[in-house]
């Protein structure tokens, strides 16, 4: 081993004298190790998982174009996302050892599931579909992916809610749904790509009341979440949280007027709108991230609650 | 008193619950501890880093660092109610893993890996853990972490790095044989105490009440109460100052307290998604 000696690029304060309320700046909880292939995940299960239904819904209304596009399209998603997962993995080999238990106290245990169950129905129905035989188990397949496809696109708002990461934790109320939004947003504006405008009347007014929906329900959260949402507003986060709202505005708003007549549009508009929601699973990713790292998110919000109802944590002589 | 989660299943092979009562008021920072731990363990070395942050470089609770010896220099007096600059302390600390009553880490496990030992002690089996990650932002304390390091002997050939998640054990191999945990066994001022927790709560009310009536600014216990938000520690401490000066969460929650709200928050999501994108698509026109 080598013997460099390393600061960690900060100053002392040490200072006798100093009055600290953190530990060097250290933080407390640890940032997630998770890399880019997560909130990548977030975006294709979402996808997947909202897809599945659209091609359902679309099926039951008779049109069978917008069906065939989203219900591959929802298989192209799902069959990516396990291939994200497993690469994220520090042992991707045992990969597996996800499906040892079954667990409901781990969000991640239970979303391996429900994307096993829905990736395995959604692509067995597109493989009906592409042989065109078998109707009845293609039938089956699509109605178990359309009815685990939404536990697949919100389970992940769970899955970051459910840890010791402030702007997730304190998040948990809107999370799952703002990813269900968004998920349906992704869904409608990728077949609304590969659909001809005649027939993606239903795919562009889910992909445009996703967008809204989600604006709207961001806003809450920020609104609820008090100091620790303003990381929504700094760094990576803030950028990528105003990439996400002009996208999917700009996109949704094509899909709204010119996208009823013109291809270009509707590819256009389509391909806005799905950048937009990666943009914003990727915010809401790096705004865990952010505010993990800065330990006066922890203590600010658990002080309060300890102004509010005291605490048990210390135990003060007396 | 709430017993640890899991710990009933074990029956007649239960043990009692043991952990560590770690007083900082008589820790002189000579970090035994943390070599004791890395003997024992076989921890590998992680690189030599200079923090310039009084005499603690090592920084922090790590996949390679399962005792961390905090260091604090304060114009604070050690006795009197704290307030003016009349006096200089040096508060240390030896951190460690938690063993939570209610533990984060084990309940978000995907892959049972983590698991309450019969001592109801919470250990990592290194030849489940697939490296997921979850456990490491879930720990309120931020004690676990993935290891970058190269990988070990077990690991297949193509493996670039350990990958897998790592924590203190309480030395669990050490308990098995019935010997008390090393860095307990090396602490030369009996500021890390191992026992029953039973005892151990004891002792340390016991301590408080003592340090309370000598004058000691600032005395109190940190995880020992059986109602705290994580069902009280396995291994908890009786601190100088309050836990955020030392780097600890003042009043940490176990994150799956509120999960089957959560649950059922998304249950209603999911309904709203599958209920919302059926009827957009069947009301109103196909263009």
């Amino acid at each position: 081993m080598t013997g460099t000696f390393r600061t960690n690029g900060k100053p002392s304060i040490t200072g006798v004298g100093s009055e600290m309320r953190s530990y060097y700046g250290r933080p407390i909880v640890k940032e997630p190790t998770w890399t880019w292939e997560i909130p990548t995940y977030f975006f294709t299960g979402g996808l997947a998982g909202a897809s599945s239904v659209l091609s359902a819904a679309a099926r039951l209304s008779g049109n069978e174009k917008l069906a065939r596009t989203a219900l591959y399209v929802g298989t192209a998603a799902e069959l990516v996302s396990p291939a994200l997962l497993i690469s994220d993995l520090g042992r991707p080999e045992r990969f597996h050892h996800m499906l040892r238990v079954v667990k409901p106290t781990s969000p991640m245990n239970v979303g391996s599931w429900v994307l096993l169950i829905s990736g395995g129905a959604s692509t067995t129905a597109s493989l009906c579909q592409l042989l065109n035989r078998f109707r009845p188990l293609r039938t089956t397949a699509s109605a178990v992916a359309a009815l685990s496809g939404p536990p697949l696109a919100t389970y992940t708002g769970v899955l970051v809610a459910d840890t010791a990461v402030p702007v997730w934790h304190e998040g948990r109320h809107e999370l799952p749904w703002i990813f269900g939004a968004s998920a349906a947003a992704s869904a409608g504006a990728a077949a609304s790509m590969f659909v001809h405008p005649r027939d993606a009347g239903p795919a562009r007014r889910v992909a445009v009341a996703g967008v809204l929906t989600e604006g709207a329900l961001m806003q809450a959260m920020e609104l609820r979440l008090g100091t620790v949402g303003e990381v929504y507003h700094q760094g990576q986060a803030g950028k990528l949280s105003w990439a996400a709202k002009g996208l999917a505005v700009a996109g949704s708003a094509l899909l709204a007027t010119r996208a009823r007549k013109s291809r270009a549009a509707a590819v256009a508009g389509g391909a806005l709108v799905c950048a937009g929601e990666l943009c914003l699973r990727w915010a809401v990713f790096k705004a865990g991230k952010q505010s993990a790292r800065d330990p006066k998110y922890v203590v600010e919000s658990q002080r309060r609650r300890v102004e509010r109802n005291g605490t048990k944590a210390t135990t003060k002589p007396g | 008193m709430s017993a640890p989660d899991g710990l009933a299943t074990y029956g007649d092979e239960q043990q009692e619950r043991v952990g560590f009562f770690t007083d900082t008021s008589v820790c002189i920072g000579c970090k035994a501890c943390e070599v004791a731990c890395k003997e024992w363990n076989l921890i590998p070395e992680d690189g030599r880093v200079w923090t310039g942050d009084s005499y603690d470089n090592t920084g922090e609770l790590s996949a390679n660092t399962w005792r961390h010896v905090a260091f604090i220099e304060q114009d604070k007096p050690i006795y009197g109610n704290g307030d003016g600059g009349t006096g200089l302390r040096w508060l240390m600390e030896s951190d460690v893993c938690k063993h939570c009553t209610h533990a984060a880490c084990l309940d978000v496990c995907p892959t049972g890996s983590l698991f309450r030992t019969e001592y109801g002690t919470v250990v990592v089996q290194q030849d489940i853990c697939n490296g997921c990650g979850y456990c490491v932002p879930a720990c309120p304390f931020g004690v676990l972490d993935k290891r970058h390091l190269a990988p070990a002997p077990d690991l297949p050939a193509f493996a670039k790095e350990d990958g897998r998640v790592w924590k203190c054990t309480l030395c669990y191999d050490r308990l098995k044989g019935g010997h008390e945990p090393a860095c307990a066994k090396a602490c030369p001022t009996k500021s890390i105490q191992f026992g029953p927790l039973d005892e151990l709560r004891e002792r340390a009310d016991a301590r408080l009440a003592k340090l309370d009536a000598d004058g000691w600014n600032g005395a109190q216990l940190y995880g020992r109460d059986p109602d705290d938000g994580v069902g009280g520690f396995g291994a908890f401490f009786l601190l100088l100052d309050d836990p955020e000066v030392y780097g600890l969460p003042p009043d940490p929650v176990v994150t799956t307290r509120d999960l089957p709200e959560m649950w059922k928050n998304m249950l209603v999501a999911a309904g709203t998604l599958l209920a919302g994108v059926t009827a957009l698509t069947l009301l109103g026109g196909r263009r």
